[in-house]
């Protein structure tokens, strides 16, 4: 028998350290000299320093580490349901979370695809490893938000948008803004894509408002399925960011790399504010029913982790290695958020296209007025009476808000770059490319289409940037058909082919809800197309328009 | 601040079933025609994540890269499909199963080294065997890992997610073993004076019996055809290379040696390999099943197999000589080689392709 019976033995037992057992690893790696590893994702950035990878992590503790993490949000699930969670919940949050859980399963694959493009570039094995386990993690995220979403479908009392979810992404008004995020992630110079817009901004500063502000207020709404996932998604963000920053590392001690290190950061910083604000902004302040005002609101969270954490912590200190931080542009998306009233004129946005969405979306009432009067002073009388329309227009046999010539509404034209439309109307600009007039909701959004994604910037090549594609106005796909045609064409109707799926309100009673014929008889229209139609004095003077804005009709 | 409308009642349950109106019973995805009579947990987790301009993309792509080609792409594979759409993967592999997995096997392993080495069973090692799994057990985890690099770069091409997480848990499973085994080479080398960790790269980058699967291996990593990559891990290098090392040599020769450890270890990766083949053998018989492109896939992937067939066939060569290394003969070399052919003409047989000219080439 071994000499090893005691227990003091048994646990004396030598093993590898995790210093030397992650160095081991790291040294699994070679350099080819047969055959070179393709080199096919293009960047225009050069990689030289060796990068460190901060995190020491083996597959064989990551893995039973992971599913040890799985086992208590499944096991939070089960719970759940014996708790009758979906007794208590709030329909008006669940029904955001067909738009939320729509879009956010594909930025997560996306970003495990992307560590292919950054895995080729790591100056380091380590950072390679790094990049592996960051695959495997995304591949987690995108399953299971796909596992929750079937959870809310199968246990929720409106499952009618879930059952659609993966078409209604591909097809809907809003997530397309969705669509530009995650294949932002993917597309074009591997630098640019995979490692400053995902992970040195996306995953950097704005997780933290996705998988933490949005489950707090998930359970503020009485659905605790919601944090579990995500907070345990989240947690795996600590490594994803470590590893964005040591690729960071590599490039930025070759000035080289600077000014495009500047134009990414400045394109990744705005267009992730102008996306992930539009989406998560509406969804926690519009789809709660707390209104408790010692909850901090949407910007005050901002203020703290994008504005406190991120931009003084993060991103001011990478202007000690030369590089230039757009501090304009911080200071503009905070205006945005608390100035200018970007979440409430997207969810103003949002609302008046209920007919093409995928989940219902209720109006406000005098308890959230309140609310957000005192947490945005001003907002009473600038949405006040919009939300009162809104629930006046969301019987059947009204005019619905979308075509509703009483309400004073302006529908907006769609920023070319961001996705969201230019709701801030004295910042909406025009610009031409490539001899055709495009429409953007602000400066930063015009440079970022017209000067960074180009095939020059400031007057050096770059070869492997990506380029602005497809119909990215979504308006321009129904343009001209009818709004019911296009539902249809969406396949946006439920199950009796003739219900919406999209509801102005919670009543879960055929009587009250909407179907085909009480939409049909309005065309829908490109504002493209109809800017660019005019003609150069009719353009100036309806940009001017455009700029002063709109007042909504006094409801009474 | 008036309301206009009634008062909504108060709120009743928001549970399913509490309220019957038109759809409040459609429970399931409908988007996608289930393989199977209803959709399995595995289809609902996967299925359409990766949209498609033909299926429910209408606005199209909305990046592309430079030269206009788009976010995703059918033309980065030579393969042609009627409809990439319809591939599922054999294994059904989403999120749980595959930590649960992995998890499980780490957890064999773990018990396996540690008992092992708690009992002393590998200071009971062979030496001859010793400095074989030294030197060439040790250049082999290279070749796994050089498989997960390329398994990990391939699962950013495919046209859908079906295809491109079947290469991603490809990549995993690889990237594991490649692990596994070293930790499991530094840890018993603890209970081994001498023991040198870094001879196995040593002779992978220089031993001439290594050559030919670097080589190999490097050809696949240097395939700029997504599908040419995963075709040449599963279908090629693993039956020619892989588990003619692992299964021919290893798991048959270790016990004799006196080391009942290192076959622990390495069977994970026997069991690993059978799922990615499933996959990869569902996938490229859809395509040559296809009826307006089989031929020509056929086509193609006879020269892939003739190409990495080539490289594999000669590095198997080159590695003749470690079966005359252990002290105790248990294998010989041409046994096991036509061992592995049978395996690619069984493999073959399945996809639709005729290996033939290969092994006589
Ligand atoms: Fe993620
Ligand atoms: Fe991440
Ligand atoms: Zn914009």
């Amino acid at each position: 028998m071994p000499d090893s019976l005691s227990l003091s033995k048994i646990t004396a037992q030598k093993g590898m350290s995790i210093g030397e057992a992650a160095r081991r690893v790291a040294d699994l790696g070679w350099t080819p000299s047969y055959v070179q590893e393709a080199m096919t994702f293009p960047t225009d950035y050069k990689i030289t320093k060796t990068a460190r990878d901060p995190m020491k992590q083996v597959l064989r503790s990551y893995f039973p580490m992971q599913e040890e993490k799985d086992n208590r949000v499944y096991g939070a699930l089960d719970a759940a349901l014996r708790g009758d969670m979906f007794r208590d919940v709030e329909p008006r949050w669940v029904e955001w979370m067909k738009l939320f859980l729509a879009i956010i399963p594909f930025p997560e694959i996306s970003a495990s695809r992307s560590m292919a493009m950054v895995g080729r570039l790591a100056p380091g094995e380590e950072l390679r490893t790094g990049f592996t386990m960051q695959m495997v993690d995304e591949f987690r995220h995108s399953t299971i938000q796909m596992n929750l979403k079937k959870w809310y479908m199968e246990n929720y009392v409106d499952p009618a948008g879930f059952d659609i979810t993966e078409a209604a992404f591909g097809k809907c008004y809003a997530t397309t803004i969705g669509r530009q995020f995650a294949e932002g992630f993917v597309t074009g110079d591997a630098i640019t894509a995979a490692n400053v817009y995902l992970t040195v901004v996306a995953e950097t500063a704005f997780t933290n408002t996705l998988f933490v502000a949005m489950p707090s207020e998930a359970a503020r709404n009485g659905d605790y399925a919601l944090p579990t996932v995500f907070l345990s998604v989240q947690s795996d963000e600590s490594r994803h960011i470590g590893n964005g920053h040591s690729m960071l590392m590599s490039i930025i001690n070759d000035p080289d790399n600077h000014q495009l290190l500047e134009r990414d950061l400045r394109y990744a910083f705005w267009q992730n504010h102008a996306i992930v604000d539009a989406a998560v902004g509406t969804i926690v302040e519009y789809g709660t029913t707390n209104r408790d005002k010692n909850k901090e609101s949407y910007a005050e969270l901002w203020h703290r982790w994008i504005y406190e954490d991120y931009y003084r912590t993060y991103m001011l200190p990478l202007e000690k290695y030369g590089i230039k931080i757009h501090h304009d542009d911080v200071n503009a998306a905070w205006d945005r958020m608390v100035k200018k009233n970007y979440v409430h004129k997207t969810a103003q946005f949002f609302s008046v296209g209920w007919p093409v969405a995928f989940w219902r979306q209720e109006a406000q009432t005098d308890k959230d007025f309140e609310w957000f009067e005192h947490k945005y002073p001003g907002w009473y009388a600038e949405f006040g009476d919009y939300w009162k329309w809104y629930e006046k227009l969301s019987t059947p046999g009204e005019t619905n808000i979308l075509f509703n010539q009483d309400v004073g509404y302006v529908y907006p034209h769609r920023c070319w770059s961001c996705m969201v439309p230019a709701l801030i109307r004295e910042d909406f600009c025009v610009d031409t490319v490539d001899g055709k007039l495009y429409t953007y909701c602000s400066e930063v959004c015009r440079w970022t289409h017209k000067v960074a994604f180009s095939a020059e910037y400031e007057g050096r090549a770059t070869p492997a940037m990506g380029r602005f594609s497809g119909r990215r106005e979504w308006e321009d796909c129904y343009a001209g058909w009818d709004v019911a045609d296009a539902i249809q064409d969406l396949g946006f109707v439920r199950s009796d082919g003739k219900t919406l799926v999209p509801q102005p309100h919670l009543h879960f009673d055929d009587s009250k809800m909407w179907k085909l014929d009480d939409v049909r008889g309005h065309k829908l229209g490109s504002p493209l197309q109809a800017i660019r139609a005019m003609s150069d004095v009719e353009r100036e003077k309806h940009i001017a328009d455009y700029r002063a804005g709109f007042k909504i009709n006094p409801f009474n | 601040m008036s309301v206009t409308q009634e008062p909504i009642a108060p709120r009743k349950s928001a549970a399913a079933g509490s309220a019957t109106f038109a759809g409040s019973n459609s429970r399931k995805y409908n988007y996608f025609t289930p393989k199977g009579r209803k959709a399995s947990h595995y289809e609902d987790m996967t299925v359409d994540v990766q949209p498609d301009p033909k299926r429910h993309l209408l606005q199209d792509w909305i990046i592309s890269f430079a030269d206009g080609t788009p976010t995703y792409s059918e033309s980065w594979t030579a393969a042609k499909c009627s409809d990439w759409h319809v591939f599922r993967a054999v294994d059904q592999e989403w999120e749980r199963t595959h930590y649960q997995r992995q998890s499980t096997i780490v957890g064999m392993i773990a018990n396996v080294v540690d008992n092992g080495r708690r009992s002393g069973a590998v200071k009971r090692f062979d030496k001859a065997w010793v400095k074989v799994l030294q030197d060439h057990l040790g250049a082999y985890k290279h070749a796994e890992f050089g498989l997960g690099m390329a398994t990990m770069q391939a699962q950013r091409y495919g046209y859908t997610q079906m295809i491109n997480n079947a290469v991603l848990t490809n990549s995993s499973y690889k990237l594991r073993f490649a692990q596994d085994l070293t930790l499991y080479l530094g840890e018993i080398g603890m209970d081994l004076e001498g023991f040198d960790q870094d001879a196995g790269k040593a002779h992978w980058m220089e031993d001439p019996i290594w050559q030919g699967v670097r080589r190999a291996v490097e050809t696949i990593g240097g395939s700029t055809d997504y599908l040419e990559q995963y075709f040449a891990v599963n279908v090629v290098f693993e039956p020619m290379v892989a588990e003619l090392f692992r299964s021919g040599f290893i798991m048959q020769v270790a016990a004799s040696q006196n080391d009942f450890m290192t076959p622990s270890v390495v069977a994970a990766a026997e069991g690993d390999y059978e799922r990615n083949l499933a996959n990869a053998v569902e996938l490229f018989r859809m395509l040559v099943l296809d009826e307006t492109h089989g031929t020509a896939n056929r086509e193609l992937f006879n020269g892939w197999l003739m190409k990495h067939g080539g490289e594999a066939k000669n590095a198997a060569n080159q590695l003749q000589p470690i079966w005359s290394q252990p002290r105790v003969k248990i294998t010989q070399f041409p046994d096991v080689l036509e061992q592995s052919h049978n395996r690619l003409r069984a493999i073959g047989s399945e996809i639709g392709l005729d290996v033939r000219p290969l092994i006589e080439a």
